[in-house]
């Protein structure tokens, strides 16, 4: 049975407020705090910043508040332009980059906390072990059964384009802990993402394993706890679709039992 | 080390997506219910006049109409928004702005259905 509230431990309660000093624009950024090495439960901190002298960006704000306010603030960054899926978390109440994230398209207070419904290693940094592991579990290789030829192994143009809206997803995993079904199941619900990750090798035209991987996701759990909620597709900060990838690989399902 | 679990329920936002997967279920459970309503009112006509009069005082009282009016409202909208889940089992209607269009047609429907399904009964 899902278990809709949080334990007593991980209960947030309200933490420092920082407030700005003669700034003319400030804006209030809350942010979840939970220190591991402290025996607390998680907080939420008010930092204020000044807009003049800030970065458009909410991972901008972040890396201002690391920089000149609290060193102690912890957080995943490294592209700051939405290509390497580090900086995910969820601002204003959905999941999505922090470096494509305007401030100004916030209205009020910024509230940020890490990807929802994941054990948190410290602030806004989610454990994404079990994920990884997901990600591993639906073998995401090429598979071919044919001799490796001696250049590429070629594709029409249309059998490529049946990659695009799949290749794009850079795993920053804002639409698995956007989905409550995943947030209930997710240790044994895949998730959007990693689906979307199987549908990408099923769709891809040089795959050869087509059949054994529909088998793999067969299971009541690992692919139809999916209820076409379509959180997923509502947050993904690439606008890619991961319910249509789930919806085809039903299809699929459905076709090959037929 | 216990880890906590990040907030989830108690801060994403609530948006026509989730609301309205929620609210089928619940309009799918709440259904079973309609339905031994319905089966004590056939089954008091079984019983004999006085029994079934008491059912019908019972459902024609201010409280029977308003458990009738649920039942209808959760009738169209779990019938409205499960012709809209095929649609999707059929691999159409996945685009975000086709996922708002039928979610608004859903409760509108579900709305104008249950409407005139009342206006009807009060007027005939």
């Amino acid at each position: 049975m899902a278990k809709f509230t949080l334990a007593a431990h991980a209960k947030v309660q309200s933490g420092k407020d920082f407030p700005a000093q003669g700034a003319q624009k400030t804006k209030k950024i809350k942010v979840y705090r939970w220190d591991p090495e402290t025996n607390q439960n998680p907080r939420v901190d008010s930092y204020e910043i000044d807009l003049d002298q800030c970065g458009p960006m909410v991972l901008d704000a972040l890396i201002k508040i690391k920089n000149e306010i609290d060193p102690t603030l912890t957080f995943r960054r490294s592209c700051r332009e939405g290509v390497c899926g580090s900086c995910a978390m969820n601002i204003d109440g959905t999941n999505t980059l922090a470096c494509t994230k305007y401030i100004q398209d916030v209205r009020g207070d910024i509230r940020v906390y890490p990807l929802p419904h994941m054990p948190v290693v410290k602030d806004l940094v989610p454990d994404l072990k079990g994920i990884y592991q997901q990600y591993q579990s639906i073998e995401p290789w090429l598979k071919n059964n044919q001799p490796a030829p001696n250049r590429e192994r070629l594709q029409t143009p249309e059998e490529r384009a049946r990659l695009d809206g799949l290749w794009e997803c850079i795993l920053c995993f804002s639409c698995s802990t956007s989905c409550p079904s995943y947030w209930w199941n997710g240790d044994r619900y895949l998730g959007p993402a990693v689906l979307l990750q199987a549908y990408r090798w099923i769709a891809d035209s040089r795959d050869t394993a087509t059949a054994d991987r529909l088998q793999q996701l067969e299971d009541p759990f690992k692919l139809y706890r999916c209820h076409t909620i379509m959180n997923c597709t509502k947050t993904c900060p690439k606008g890619l679709n991961p319910a249509k990838a789930i919806g085809e690989i039903k299809k699929l399902q459905m076709a090959r039992q037929l | 080390m216990k880890r906590p679990i990040s907030p989830h329920l108690q801060i994403y936002r609530w948006q026509l997506t989730s609301v309205m997967s929620i609210l089928h279920r619940m309009t799918g459970v709440s259904l079973v219910f309609g339905t031994l309503l319905l089966s004590y009112w056939l089954l008091s006509a079984a019983f004999g006049a006085s029994a079934f009069q008491t059912a019908h005082d019972l459902l024609t009282s201010w409280i029977g109409y308003l458990l009738l009016i649920g039942w209808s409202l959760a009738f169209y909208y779990h019938l409205a928004n499960g012709i809209r889940h095929l649609f999707w089992d059929m691999g159409r209607g996945f685009e975000l702005r086709h996922v708002y269009r039928s979610g608004w047609v859903v409760v509108f429907t579900t709305i104008l259905l249950t409407v005139l399904t009342w206006v009807v009964v009060f007027l005939c």
